[in-house]
């Protein structure tokens, strides 16, 4: 199946999904400059498992953040088709996240209060698809994610794994072309984690997703990843492409 | 987001803290309530003091008085004219000449005198006064038992139900359609008026020397006469609102036959004292066009006449109930400007709540807008919600209002009066303004919403 939402490219033909130059992000704390993202020079390919390695505070959630238009740079810049999200208005960042990204959390971040097909449906309000579209679009993308029963109970009635599983279906509900993934397993059993991984290569194989997922387990990253990039004190360190 | 989403989000998210969203929301409808009340109140007052004068017939017009009577009525008047005695008279010249003014339709003078009536063997003294056939149209009376006059000429009467009770304690009502007499004093002129020869006593008393003029020599007769009179009807209320000469009697006869019985009036005496022919007290001049009321008016103020219009009355009226609104409004409004605090809070509060819920939304793709839009259609639906809720609660202050009232007038033997009257434009204008403040209410805690960085509140876990 090919990718049903894919980047539009402004400029030559390039396979990349998102390229960063010189990227930085610093923060001020107290009096003294956190440079959490400093200097990452980084190209993606589009359908690509790339995963983001090191030890907490390397920068690697910042530089997810980045990627995902939730946060702003300092300086340098964030290529996705040919746009730079540097200089994108909020109001456009809003747009890219709504449309060109899904997002997976570790703590799952779903709204308690709602069912878990309002869960689903919540990013297509934002997206403003139409309501009679809807609920076949919510079947599918939780079809994807393997979960057919219990969709009109509440998050908290639902396993961890579950739970995760929801949070994907949303994050593919707007068809996404790329899938950024902050830690996805690590609330969940080695197990249950390895299942949630699974599925996450499946969809982007099938769908020919971008993925850049973030984690501190190395052995599962390089068990699904293409790629491992390793970060530290806001640099890239290494980077090693698998078979 | 479209509406229909923005709608159902926010009342989604009113719904999931029901209590405090319901304080507020009643904290809102209670200041919506307290406003509207008040409003409601002035608009009452107001229509029950303009009704009043509209139900006098007066609008049309202009009330003439000489300036020799009544001094003190308007002293800022009576200091500038010194001299009253020389004052013109109202007269049959001046009543001819003020019927010939432009755009005066009828010049008719307020006839009230003392009479008595007899009926059952009792004698019953109350004032006599004319009312004339247009009282009927001009709803000069609400509530009348039986009929009106059938001819301006007719020997009928109508009496106040008070002089009624007074005919017939047991029943009142039974009095209509019977015959009562009617006792009054008849002017005549006396025989030889311009002849002093017969008048020894006058002459006697010429002191002045300058009384050769056989015109200072008038008198006349009050002689006791008897009229039979039909009962037609009972009023509850005097006639015109009780506001003038004419409705200040509790026997009424048509006015014609008032002139053809030939009553002898208090203003007799003093005509005749000062040596005029007969003068009125008060004339009543209709004016075609109530635009025309003003230039009437001043024409008849050129003549050397009192003038008083509803004109006068209202302009003060006018200006007194704007004031009153206005402090109405303001006591009002403060009951309602407690409630946007709480807005304020409540939203404050929910903004605080839901930061990692906000974060969620802009990391799934809400814009600031978009949170900003939905932190203002929960403002907006509580705002509505206070609205509604208010002006139930309004109107049912405002029908306590009434029933109070209207018991403390049964209880002082008065007709009931509406003095709290909810006009529609109220109902929206309401509304509108509670939304309007609400959403007002919403303008901080919204842009505080949308300013939340979804990086600081996804961040820990």
């Amino acid at each position: 199946m090919a990718a049903s939402n894919p980047l539009q490219m402004s400029t030559s033909s390039t396979s990349q999904a998102v390229r960063t130059e010189n990227l930085c992000r610093y923060y001020t704390m107290g009096g003294s400059t956190i440079r959490a993202v400093d200097g990452i020079t980084l190209a993606i390919e589009r359908g690509e498992f790339v995963a983001l390695l090191g030890q907490s505070g390397s920068g690697k959630s910042t530089l997810l953040n980045l990627l995902a238009g939730l946060d702003r740079p300092t300086s340098g810049s964030v290529q996705v088709a040919g746009r730079d999200l540097a200089r994108m208005s909020s109001e456009e960042l809003a747009r890219y996240r709504r449309n060109d990204v899904g997002m997976v959390f570790q703590s799952f971040h779903l709204i308690p209060a709602m069912t878990i097909t309002e869960n689903v449906e919540l990013p297509m309000r934002f997206a403003e698809v139409e309501r009679s579209e809807r609920a076949q679009r919510v079947r599918e993308s939780l079809e994807r994610v393997g979960l057919g029963k219990r969709l009109e109970h509440r998050p908290s009635e639902l396993s961890g794994g579950e739970q995760q599983r929801v949070s994907l279906a949303r994050a593919l509900a707007n068809r996404p072309s790329m899938l950024l993934a902050d830690e996805p397993t690590g609330n969940l059993d080695s197990r249950t984690g390895e299942d949630i991984l699974n599925l996450i290569r499946d969809v982007s194989l099938s769908l020919g997703m971008t993925v850049v997922m973030v984690t501190h387990e190395r052995a599962l990253a390089e068990r699904f990843a293409q790629r491992l990039v390793f970060l530290g004190d806001g640099k890239l360190l290494s980077q090693e492409a698998l078979a | 987001m479209k509406g229909y989403d923005l709608l159902d989000l926010a009342v989604r998210n009113l719904r999931q803290s029901k209590l405090r969203n319901g304080l507020t929301t009643v904290g809102i409808s209670v200041g919506v309530a307290s406003l509207v009340a008040m409003l409601s109140l002035g608009v009452g007052l107001q229509q029950l003091a303009t009704k009043r004068l509209a139900g006098s017939g007066m609008f049309d017009t202009v009330f003439v008085t000489s300036k020799q009577d009544f001094r003190g009525f308007d002293r800022e008047q009576d200091q500038k004219d010194q001299h009253p005695e020389n004052a013109p008279v109202l007269d049959d010249a001046a009543r001819d000449k003020m019927a010939h003014l432009q755009y005066v339709t009828e010049v008719e003078p307020e006839i009230r005198v003392m009479g008595e009536i007899v009926y059952g063997g009792q004698t019953h003294y109350g004032f006599v006064t004319g009312l004339p056939m247009s009282a009927r149209e001009n709803e000069a009376f609400d509530n009348l038992q039986g009929k009106f006059f059938s001819r301006s000429d007719a020997d009928e009467v109508i009496l106040l139900s008070d002089f009624a009770k007074e005919l017939d304690p047991s029943n009142p009502k039974a009095l209509i359609g019977q015959q009562v007499t009617l006792r009054y004093g008849e002017h005549q002129p006396l025989a030889a008026d311009s002849d002093t020869s017969g008048r020894p006593q006058l002459s006697g008393e010429q002191s002045g020397g300058s009384n050769s003029n056989a015109g200072d020599s008038y008198g006349f007769s009050v002689v006791r006469k008897t009229q039979q009179l039909k009962v037609m009807g009972i009023i509850d209320e005097e006639p015109y609102g009780g506001m003038r000469t004419v409705s200040r009697g509790r026997i009424f006869l048509p006015v014609d036959l008032t002139a053809k019985l030939n009553m002898a009036e208090f203003s007799d005496m003093r005509s005749s004292l000062r040596g005029h022919g007969r003068t009125y007290m008060t004339l009543t001049v209709r004016v075609k066009d109530p635009a025309k009321v003003a230039q009437v008016q001043d024409a008849i103020k050129q003549m050397g006449f009192r003038t008083f219009s509803v004109l006068d009355a209202t302009k003060s009226l006018r200006r007194f109930f704007t004031v009153l609104d206005l402090f109405l409004g303001i006591f009002g409004s403060l009951a309602l400007a407690v409630a946007t605090l709480a807005i304020i809070n409540t939203l404050v509060m929910a903004v605080l709540e839901r930061r990692r819920e906000i974060g969620v939304m802009k990391a799934i793709g809400a814009s600031d807008g978009d949170v900003k839009r939905l932190f203002f259609a929960e403002a907006g639906a509580m705002g509505f919600l206070g609205g509604v809720l208010g002006i139930a609660l309004g109107f049912a202050i405002g029908k306590a209002i009434n029933i109070g009232t209207g018991i403390y007038l049964h209880n002082h033997q008065l007709p009931a009066e509406a003095v709290w009257i909810m006009p529609p434009w109220l109902i929206g204008a309401a509304i509108a303004f509670s939304i309007v403040v609400s959403l007002l209410a919403g303008l901080y805690p919204a842009s505080r919403a949308a300013r939340l960085d979804p990086v600081q509140t996804l961040k820990y876990e």
